[in-house]
């Protein structure tokens, strides 16, 4: 603790994790964001297409067993270092929870509900923003939740391939064998896991309509 | 209104739902589509909107083939209501009512008129319910809701898949009579499944009862009940038929064959203990044909303690005819005070016997199931 104390106390120090965690912030942000056009859309697409929806979910899925550090190196042939393989490597471990909650929430959507919607004549694209996404919307936003939590902590190793954020700060932490730098860095990305799946928690909540909350 | 020329409808796996089915559905009629489940009716019903495509034949909504128009327009002119209710939970039970209106583009204001028009019909106050959502409604009035959403842009054709089959009997009953009064005053065309004979007697102007994807017979309630077309059809009906209310029966449907007769060449003391060993108070008088002399009954035994049955017994008694209308024979009874009713056809020849306690029994039954037997 006298250690973290020590650390923080220096204002040159100060402004530099500040600087951190807004790049940590951006870099996270970005991800789940270019996560979510891509996954919300591809999820709605594989409710169409049921027959796509095991393999690709496989697909996306083997993506995530790939150890983080593992895929960060990949990157680096490819398209360089800096923010472009930290981002690139995040959003890709990002897809997955909403993929999935997306394809399931839509399909999930009570048969009675799309029976009535088809019957009455409403058209594909009507249903989709009438009833399935609307009914759907607590699975997605809890994938959204899950990715976002994730991807907070994750960000910490962009700063392997100089892609920045706090995990800067817990990498000097390691180089020079200190446990204030490490706590520094470590103890804003817990909060900050911690206050996104907050914050989004009370978000899925006001969204919900008062018919389907439980 | 709705005319299938020989439709059929083949499943991807070969199996045939609906085989070469031609039926006329006149403008205003109610018909009932009833069958065991796997007969068809529901994929028949289903032609007409177009949830199921048939794979032949051809079906015309006033006039016009169904396959010619807009899938997504057709199904906006025809009102729909299935089992499962299916009203939208995130929606308002208002804005459930509005959903087609709005699809057509209907202004605020004109929605807001119809909501308040179809409420009241269903005896649902929209000042308390209109911003209510489904789950805060118990189940037969989200039904309500779901047949009101069904007239909201006034189509002339209503489908209905069982929707009162997932009801407890009693709020059943109560929506079938409701949905009755509703088409007498809204003279829509309404197509109706169900599993269930009671509500297809019940309802219907005509009943289709579809066996193996074919209209096995066609006919009106009452022509169904006095002839069914074979087994198949009488054991559909089965026990309904004796169930349903004494205005359709008919005599030979609510007699007892349980006769206890005696010759007319016997003794008073053999009658005597015939009407003691089977437990009743008279006896019907016949010859060896069967033709109805007369009834001997235990008040008159007991003044005349000698002599044969044909000296004692009354010749002058009222009889009925087996075709005749239950209500009528139950009338005379009451009416004329009557213990007992014998049947008898047009040769005079004994068929059976209606008594006080064989029309209690009908009543009881049919009493039964308005209460609610399932």
């Amino acid at each position: 603790m006298d250690e973290l104390m020590r650390v923080l106390g220096n204002a040159s120090f100060q402004q530099k994790l500040l600087q951190q965690t807004l790049i940590h912030i951006t870099l996270s942000g970005a991800a789940v964001l270019l996560a979510l056009l891509v996954a919300v859309p591809a999820g709605i697409f594989l409710t169409r297409r049921q027959r796509l929806a095991e393999p690709v979910m496989t697909a996306v899925g083997l993506l995530q067993t790939i150890p983080s550090v593992a895929l960060l190196a990949f990157m680096i042939p490819l398209v360089g270092i800096g923010t472009t393989p930290a981002l690139l490597a995040l959003f890709l471990y990002a897809l997955l929870p909403i993929l999935r909650n997306t394809y399931i929430g839509i399909r999930d959507v009570d048969p009675a509900a799309k029976e009535a919607g088809r019957g009455m004549g409403m058209t594909s694209w009507q249903m989709l923003r009438m009833v399935e996404l609307p009914l759907a919307f607590r699975v997605i936003m809890s994938g959204i939740r899950v990715s976002t939590v994730l991807i907070i902590g994750w960000a910490t190793l962009a700063a392997f391939v100089g892609g920045g954020g706090l995990g800067d700060t817990i990498m000097t932490g390691f180089a020079m064998v200190s446990t204030g730098h490490i706590l520094a860095g470590g103890i804003p990305v817990t909060v900050m896991a911690l206050l996104a799946d907050f914050v989004l928690g009370r978000l899925e909540k006001v969204v919900t309509p008062r018919g389907i909350r439980v | 209104m709705v005319r299938f020329e020989h439709v059929s409808k083949v499943y991807a796996g070969g199996q045939k739902a609906v085989d070469d089915l031609s039926l006329d559905i006149a403008r205003g009629e109610f018909v009932c589509f009833i069958g065991p489940s796997g007969c068809g009716k529901t994929t028949t019903m289903k032609m007409i909107n177009r949830l199921h495509e048939p794979t032949s034949g051809k079906i015309t909504v006033n006039g016009k083939d169904i396959m010619q128009m807009d899938a997504v327009e057709l199904r906006r002119s025809i009102g729909y209501v299935i089992q499962q209710i299916g009203l939208f939970p995130h929606m308002t039970i208002a804005q459930n009512v509005e959903l087609v209106p709005r699809l057509l583009g209907w202004d605020a204001a004109r929605r807001q008129q119809r909501i308040n028009e179809l409420m009241p019909m269903v005896g649902l106050d929209p000042a308390i319910y209109r911003n209510r959502y489904p789950k805060e409604l118990s189940g037969g009035q989200q039904q309500r809701v779901g047949v009101i959403r069904a007239l909201a842009a006034e189509p002339d054709l209503i489908l209905m898949d069982e929707p009162f089959g997932a009801l407890d009997p009693i709020t059943r009953e109560t929506l079938q009579d409701e949905l009755k009064r509703l088409q007498a005053k809204l003279k829509k065309t309404i197509i109706f499944v169900t599993h269930d004979m009671d509500e297809a007697l019940k309802l219907a102007d005509r009943i289709v009862v579809m066996k193996e994807g074919r209209a096995h017979q066609v006919a009106t309630p009452e022509e169904l009940l006095r002839n069914p077309k074979d087994e198949f059809v009488a054991q559909f009906i089965g026990r309904d038929r004796l169930t349903d209310s004494p205005g359709t029966l008919l005599v030979r449907e609510i007699m007892t064959k349980r006769l206890v007769t005696v010759d007319p060449q016997h003794g008073i003391a053999e009658a005597v203990v015939t009407m003691r060993q089977r437990h009743v108070n008279s006896v019907l008088v016949t010859d060896e044909q069967d033709h109805l002399l007369g009834i001997v009954t235990a008040k008159e035994i007991e003044e005349v303690k000698r002599g044969t049955v044909a000296d004692v017994m009354r010749t002058e008694i009222p009889t009925v005819l087996p075709d005749a209308p239950a209500r009528e024979a139950i009338g005379r009874m009451y009416l004329d005070g009557l213990d007992h009713l014998p049947v008898v056809d047009e040769q005079k020849v004994l068929v059976g016997l209606i008594t006080r306690s064989s029309v209690a029994e009908v009543l009881s039954r049919s009493a039964w199931q308005d209460g609610g037997a399932a």
